[in-house]
């Protein structure tokens, strides 16, 4: 027994798990984890890959595997080693990844991890425990239990009517296009052993090269949940699962797959600068001034008509100016053809509340945007809406003034830019104090890249504002 | 300096591109999904690593093996997304790995919407996963602090080897405001003392959480509420805004917090003593500071907060109930007003 387990790629002797027997696996008599263990530690240390190795230990029978394997060891949460491996290997481009899994971790709890990871190509080399029952928790019926076979929760016998039939794990991979190598083998006898060991070593060979995702279903016997002598439950390896899972290589796509390589990540602040647009698009820091008046703006319309974008192109032109500013949409739904708003506060102190309860402007693109919002106008505030919302009782108090926005919007070669000739507008009458230019700039930096559009909104804005500077609301 | 014009979500990507986060592993919903684009847009491009999990809970088990090598990593997320995680932030603290949540809060329970609400306090501050864990909470209440407490959130969650949260909501995620950009980018050392990154200097490492003797799995505990006990005492953090002659003090974070301030100032107007108190960090919550108002005279404190009082709660436990703790709030995506808050301070004021 001794030679058993000491075996190249585990440990001498098996401190993790205490207790007085330090040579001994937890695993059952005649269970076959210790068989695939020792495959897979031989296969690591004849490769030489023991350094760069990370093996997941799942939820299961072998949810202790970091007892054994001499390499890195990280256990996880039930069905979960897909996702973790990715998580590991995306970020270790060098790490060879081994998720050790069984048919309840890897089937049931985990199923969408495991087709996802596998579907996505992932560079993990798993190995899939088939013996048809949940282990750990008691002999369970798993989504492998062959139809008629009895456990716990099948005490009559799997009936497909009732549970299904059986999961058949290396036929499902092999309906995804990533995969490099996917195999079914058993220890039944030696041959089959000789096999199941070639499939392990291909796997590896597999991950120490970089190339992808590589599936091994590992049909064994669980004498213990199986209630069966070693030998039966052999039998029933032999004989009755792998008539229901075939053996086999499925898959072996690992002469021409190509190296992966995921990227290295660049923390040059030189890069990130570049990347956020730092040099085209940068304003001054704000500058305190509590003398300056705090002014709210809101603006509403239908989604579509660049209410917020209006509200964006205003928000810039105060950042740019160094003011204090915020802008608050209302979001979701509503965007998606509903009406849009959003509050504009523009100050020379830190904003306080962002959302604009009472307004010192209101732009209304629209009739139930002007209906609504209409009555938030503060006593004395301006009130500025679309005309071609046509007759519309101004309230008392307040400053209004009906804006030929399509038509300036049209003036200037932009028959969509109405936001556009309302910002011109407010650049004349909002009293925010921001100057022109700004507002160009702001128009610039908003459409950046498309030369015409930015061209024609600087058209429409200029003739918004020169109409704007006419009117006394 | 440089200073940009940004949106609340943007801001969580910017400042984890500057905090050297390695990874970003997240799965679309509504009103967070802006950190997943922008994690989509500029991640690949500066070498960092973005993948669109297949489930909220993919994305958390993600975490869990991109931060069991070292590196920093982070996913983001919503009410309804983060109730998915939490068995992942359960493993993740019984590990003592290191990772960064951000949670967009909306209305809840169930699918609710996707307005702004603050109702996944408890599930964050407290814990809402198995067993005697704790996260770290950071509340920011603007788009800087959205960047800058996103940066400091993963120096913490190395510093400590916790999760660490920063706790938001829709209107702190969707709004736009001026952002002053980090000075410096960090390019963070792998801690290979307990990491498994794949290399001979780790291969001896483990990370588990499990411990299957019962002694062992206290003693461990333990450790974690002496580590607990510590974080109290180290990452307390507030701020006062006229707090200094207050006797009734509003406590808020987030968007709550700055929509206080506005009833702060209304009730000064009024001839009310009133000021703001708001929490930085909602675990370990700031209790020390609160209880120095409380000590130098503070007579009563509102809670105003987008929830149905589940930081009053703590706050009645910061103060052992030494003074009345009011209650000012709004549930279901309506954001709390101004004048809503004013009202509960002119209430608490004919008290006194």
């Amino acid at each position: 027994m001794e030679k058993v387990i000491q075996t190249r790629g585990l440990y001498k002797t098996f401190p993790r798990k205490g207790g007085s027997a330090q040579t001994a696996t937890h695993y059952c008599p005649g269970c076959e984890h210790g068989v695939l263990h020792k495959l897979i530690g031989e296969a690591l240390a004849d490769l030489g890959l023991q350094d760069r190795t990370v093996v997941i230990s799942p939820v299961g029978c072998s949810v202790f595997a970091y007892y054994y394997f001499d390499t890195g060891n990280i256990q996880v949460a039930h069905g979960r080693a897909a996702a973790v491996g990715t998580g590991i290997s995306r970020t270790k481009n060098d790490a060879v990844v081994i998720s050790y899994q069984g048919d309840g971790d890897l089937a049931s709890i985990g199923l969408n991890e495991t087709l996802q990871a596998a579907n996505r190509g992932e560079k993990i080399a798993v190995f899939f425990v088939n013996n048809t029952v949940y282990g750990m928790t008691g002999g369970q019926m798993a989504p492998t239990t062959l139809v008629g076979e009895k456990t716990e929760t099948s005490p009559e016998g799997r009936d497909p009517l009732q549970a299904g039939y059986p999961l058949h794990m290396a036929e499902l991979i092999s309906q995804l296009k990533a995969p490099v190598y996917i195999a079914r083998v058993s220890f039944s006898n030696m041959a089959k052993l000789r096999q199941a060991r070639q499939a392990i070593r291909k796997a590896l060979e597999i991950q120490r090269d970089g190339k992808g995702y590589a599936f091994v279903e590992v049909l064994m016997a669980c004498p213990t949940n199986q209630k069966m002598n070693v030998e039966a439950a052999i039998r029933f390896v032999s004989e009755q699962m792998e008539a229901e899972y075939p053996l086999g290589v499925l898959r072996d796509r690992s002469g021409e797959a190509k190296t992966l390589v995921r990227a290295e990540s660049d923390y040059r602040k030189e890069t990130l600068d570049r990347l956020l647009h730092l040099d085209t698009d940068r304003a001054p820091d704000a500058k305190l001034d509590p003398s300056a008046r705090t002014v709210s703006v809101k603006m509403a319309g239908f989604g579509g008509q660049g209410v917020l974008s209006m509200g964006v192109i205003l928000a810039r032109t105060a950042c740019a100016a160094g003011k204090f500013v915020s802008w608050y949409p209302s979001y979701g739904p509503e965007q998606r053809g509903g009406t849009a708003n959003c509050g504009v506060v523009i100050s020379g102190q830190p904003v306080g509340s962002p959302v604009v309860a009472e307004a010192d402007v209101l732009v209304a693109m629209n009739r139930p945007s002007l209906e609504k919002f209409a009555g938030e106008v503060k006593p004395g505030g301006l009130l500025i809406y679309n005309a071609a919302i046509g007759e519309f009782a101004a309230p008392a108090g307040v400053r209004v003034l009906a804006v030929p926005a399509q038509e300036l919007a049209k003036q200037g070669g932009s028959p969509r830019a109405s936001n556009t000739a309302m910002v011109g507008v407010l650049a004349a009458l909002g009293g925010f104090g921001l100057p022109d230019a700004v507002y160009r700039e702001a128009i610039a930096t908003h459409f950046s890249g498309k030369e015409s559009v930015v061209k024609q909104n600087e058209a429409v804005f200029e003739l918004a504002r020169q109409w704007g500077a006419k009117q006394k609301p | 300096m440089a200073t940009q014009l940004v949106k609340g979500n943007t801001a969580v990507i910017i400042g984890a591109l500057y905090a050297g986060c390695d990874s970003f592993f997240g799965y679309p919903i509504t009103p967070a999904s802006e950190i997943l684009h922008e994690a989509a847009k500029k991640f690949p491009a500066a070498g960092r690593r973005m993948v669109q999990a297949e489930s909220e809970e993919a994305a958390i088990n993600m975490v869990f093996g991109a931060g069991a090598t070292g590196r920093r990593t982070m996913t983001a997320s919503s009410g309804p997304g983060i109730s998915l995680k939490q068995e992942g932030v359960s493993y993740l603290s019984g590990a003592q790995v290191p990772a960064v949540i951000v949670d967009i809060m909306r209305a809840g329970p169930g699918l609710g919407n996707i307005g702004p609400e603050q109702g996944d306090y408890n599930q964050v501050v407290k814990g809402g996963g198995h067993g005697n864990y704790r996260n770290l909470v950071l509340a920011p209440a603007s788009v800087q602090e959205m960047c800058d407490f996103t940066r400091k959130a993963f120096e913490l969650a190395q510093k400590w080897r916790m999760v660490v949260f920063v706790l938001a909501d829709g209107v702190l995620g969707q709004m736009i405001e001026p952002l002053r950009f980090p000075e410096a980018s960090v390019a963070p050392e792998t801690d290979t003392s307990w990491a498994v990154d794949g290399t001979a200097v780790t291969r001896p490492n483990v990370v588990t959480s499990i411990f299957l003797n019962f002694d062992q799995q206290e003693a461990f505990n333990r450790q974690l509420q002496e580590k607990y006990a510590a974080v109290e005492a180290a990452e307390q953090d507030s701020e006062d805004y006229r707090m200094e002659d207050a006797d009734i003090g509003l406590v808020a974070y987030g968007i709550s917090a700055r929509i206080a301030q506005g009833a702060v100032d209304a009730a000064r107007a009024e001839g009310i003593r009133a000021g703001l108190f708001r929490p930085k960090t909602l675990y370990p919550f700031p209790k020390d500071a609160l209880n120095a108002f409380v000590a130098k005279g503070g007579k009563q404190l509102v809670s105003v907060e987008m929830s149905n009082g589940q930081m009053r709660d703590d706050i009645k436990l910061a103060v052992e109930c030494r003074c009345p703790v009011h209650l000012a709030n709004r549930l279901g995506g309506n954001l709390i007003t101004r004048d809503e808050v004013l009202a509960k301070v002119r209430e608490a004021a004919k008290k006194a």
